[in-house]
């Protein structure tokens, strides 16, 4: 492959700078828990239902605890001392604590420890779980190949679960490797999951456990019918983030949109309430091998693709120093970045260029994911498919691993049947006309595009030198991402932020860290 | 009327006046087949399309077909029978805004906008309202004439409705980019009759925008002015610095 000149060590820097900065946050994130987390391990125990309202069980818990202020020992404590009482499994024991009698918040003479011994068996069988559809995935996977990279990604947003399955098959049929079903606008900012199969929703579909189970078996199908692995993609983003990540473990799905700093930025999701649930939201997907996609493109949407390009790169090396926290591997770091440089400047596709190289050389084990044009797409559609293909171009040529196709009508309406096929058609014909033209190229030493990208990496590391001296906690609050700016305190989802106590139990946590970390 | 408008009606013009040719795309519930040209070719010419030409027909998914027809199109529009509203508003330079305001009012103009309803599309609001503004042309935070207070996305009206008279607005901005089954026009009508409930209305001035909107819309769902796609900041500053210190004062 074509390689621009870079200086290795000021990407040691970068990295060793990131990791500076993910370290600080982790001390926090290790203090604290949430609404959010406890929740997730409630489900992670196998704990179903809703209460006559529809509420969630799990809410109607956690929410009884939190407002007692008993968050801090770990709901895994209250269902394990509810077993030790005598519960009949944790089901039981959840119910009991949902909708029983006010909850004791003193030890009662149950020991942190006798509660967590009491979960040995359920911690178990909740790792199990989660390693079951893992399996099934490698095996799958082993039976029926994947496409070849650059993988094909598009979207299905009908707001209807039903259609979504029919569009997500017909995708398939036209070449796409990755089905992504986005979800309806409103839900990041939910603080519950919604339940069942749903067939209404604005600008996508809802996220729920039996929606992933209707996609998953339309995905498998197309598997099977075409002899290619077609992946399964949703969004463990929003005060949700982690109960996703658990649905996506268990329901094996392939790909969650996950970000250490996407929804603090562009949800106005409290900073504290993020990085505590990115991490736990991780550790599950970690156990699970689910590979995330960071929203790093989103910043270029907001703040300037050639101003603002390093603040993509600085985010990337956080994201990474994140996840590898959370006990990820470099192959399951999609990284996100984006075609996004207004198209009528001059040599804007070799900035272009210049930035895929850049990305694609500093992380060369993570499965990139390379976004398409949005910003710039007007309603014609003629050009924007044009436009399309020198994206497709760069993707191919810089050996780009994840690439959502852009649609020509993107500036109009969601994707419709035809869109989302011709663009297949134009992206299967760059990407095979131009195969191996990445291995034939070489850049010119000093060229322009060389010394884009030198000029990138440098402004990426004097970015991280700043937020690490400041703190991210202070960078973000002012604005030295996507010139969004919020502040520790401010933002939705603080009320469901935690102390941990000294004894905070929860034994599915201690098990997804004892295996998974590394950082 | 514009002077140059043609005053006879008008076909589509491919490469000779009166040709009438169009190109038309569509997918029919068939697979490819001498049926489905057909059935294509009729769907074309009941659009209007003499001699119509299927110069493609492909399967796109699984029974269905994607078409490409041209035809001449036997239709005519009669432009001289068109009225469109149009926002009347000169564009004055950031220096006319600025000494408009300063010298005509002598305070700053409130503004509060905000994406409302479930729409988290911040990009439209951010552009007008956020210092940075779009393409160059800096967003209402900008002007010492404008106080401008961007409340982001996923506001309720009512809460809307409460910063905006918290804060005295002069101008209220509703940005609505989703526009599945008309939510876009029910946020926006929903805020209106609000205001018309809670006695306010009058009192400031409603601005309606995004991506599918228009002047005519917003008007009909009791706005006082509607920006499209492509409305640069300088665009709103322009309208409601005429407006609120113009000539024609409410």
């Amino acid at each position: 492959m074509a390689v621009v000149p870079l200086d290795e060590r000021t990407v040691e820097e970068c990295r060793r700078i990131a990791g500076a900065i993910a370290g600080d946050v982790q001390r926090y994130i290790d203090g604290h828990t949430s609404v959010g987390v406890e929740r997730t391990i409630v489900r992670a125990f196998g704990i179903e239902g809703v209460d006559d309202q529809g509420v969630p069980l799990v809410n109607v818990l956690i929410q009884r605890l939190h407002e007692k202020k008993a968050l801090g020992r770990g709901a895994s404590y209250y269902i394990g001392r509810e077993l030790l009482r005598g519960a009949r499994g944790v089901q039981q024991a959840a119910e009991r604590l949902a909708f029983g009698p006010e909850i004791d918040i003193d030890y009662g003479g149950v020991s942190p420890s006798a509660a967590k011994d009491a979960l040995e068996a359920p911690t178990k069988e909740a790792l199990a779980r989660i390693d079951q559809a893992r399996v099934e995935r490698e095996g799958l996977k082993a039976r029926i190949a994947p496409g070849p990279t650059p993988l094909k990604y598009v979207i299905v947003a009908t707001g209807n679960i039903y259609d979504d399955a029919l569009q997500a098959k017909a995708a398939a049929h036209a070449g796409a490797d990755i089905v992504a079903v986005i979800r309806a606008t409103a839900q990041s900012l939910l603080d519950y999951v919604p339940h069942g199969a749903t067939t209404e929703g604005y600008g996508g579909t809802f996220a729920t456990q039996e929606n992933f189970r209707i996609i998953r078996r339309a995905t498998d199908e197309a598997s099977q019918l075409y002899g290619r692995y077609i992946h399964q993609t949703n969004y463990s983003s929003g005060l949700c983030m982690a109960e996703i990540a658990w649905m996506a473990a268990v329901e094996r799905l392939d790909m969650l949109l996950n970000d250490a700093m996407y929804g603090i930025l562009f949800r106005d999701i409290n900073m504290c309430r993020t990085f505590v649930d990115q991490y736990v939201s991780r550790r599950f997907i970690g156990r699970a091998q689910i590979i995330i996609n960071t929203g790093e493109d989103n910043y270029l949407t907001t703040a300037d693709a050639v101003e603002k390009a390093h603040t993509v790169l600085a985010s990337q090396f956080i994201n990474e120093a994140f996840a590898l926290r959370a006990g990820l591997v470099e192959e399951q770091m999609g990284l996100g970045h984006a075609y996004e440089i207004n198209p009528w400047l001059e040599d804007s596709f070799l900035m272009e260029l210049a930035q895929a190289q850049l990305v694609r050389q500093i992380f060369p084990r993570h499965p990139i994911k390379w976004m398409p044009p949005t910003k710039h797409k007007t309603g014609d559609v003629f050009f924007a498919h044009v436009h399309d293909a020198m994206f497709n171009l760069v993707g191919v040529t810089t050996h780009q691993s994840i690439e959502l196709l852009g649609m020509f009508s993107e500036a109009i309406h969601n994707p419709l049947l035809v869109d989302r096929f011709l663009s297949l058609k134009a992206t299967r014909y760059v990407f095979s006309a131009c195969k191996h033209l990445g291995d034939e190229i070489t850049f010119k030493p000093e060229g322009r595009i060389a010394a884009r990208a030198r000029a990138v990496l440098a402004e990426t590391h004097a970015l991280l030198v700043e937020v690490e001296r400041a703190s991210i906690w202070d960078a973000i609050s002012t604005g030295a991402f996507a010139d969004v700016k919020r502040t520790r305190q401010g933002g939705k989802g603080y009320a469901g932020v935690a102390e941990r106590e000294r004894e905070y139990v929860n034994p599915i946590l201690d098990a997804l860290e004892a295996t998974g970390s590394r950082a | 009327m514009h002077p140059t408008a043609p005053t006879k009606p008008l076909r589509a013009y491919g490469d000779r006046e009166g040709d009438g040719m169009v190109q038309m795309s569509f997918v029919l519930e068939l697979p490819p087949s001498g049926r489905a040209r057909e059935a294509a070719k009729r769907f074309a010419e009941l659009h209007g399309l003499r001699e119509p030409i299927i110069a493609t027909m492909e399967e796109c998914a699984e029974g269905f077909s994607y078409f490409v027809a041209y035809g001449h199109s036997k239709h005519a529009v009669d432009v001289a029978q068109i009225a469109v509203l149009e926002i009347r508003t000169e564009a004055l330079s950031r220096d006319e805004i600025e000494q408009r305001i300063a010298t005509r009012l002598g305070r700053k103009i409130v503004v509060v906008g905000a994406c409302t309803g479930a729409d988290a599309h911040t990009v439209g609001i951010d552009a007008i309202l956020n210092y940075k503004g779009y393409l160059g042309d800096k967003g209402l935070e900008s002007y010492k004439g404008f106080e401008a207070h961007n409340l982001g996305a996923q506001v309720e009206n009512d809460e809307l409705a409460a910063r905006a008279r918290a804060l005295h607005a002069d101008a209220v901005l509703v940005s609505q980019v989703i526009t599945q089954r008309n939510c876009h026009k029910e946020n926006g009508a929903a805020l209106v009759d609000l205001a018309k409930r809670q006695g306010w209305r009058d009192e400031v001035v409603l601005l309606f925008g995004g991506p599918r909107i228009d002047h005519k819309l917003a008007l009909e769902l009791g706005f006082d002015a509607g920006f499209g796609p492509g409305t640069k900041p300088s665009d709103v500053a322009s309208y409601l610095a005429e407006r609120l210190c113009g000539e024609a004062r409410r």
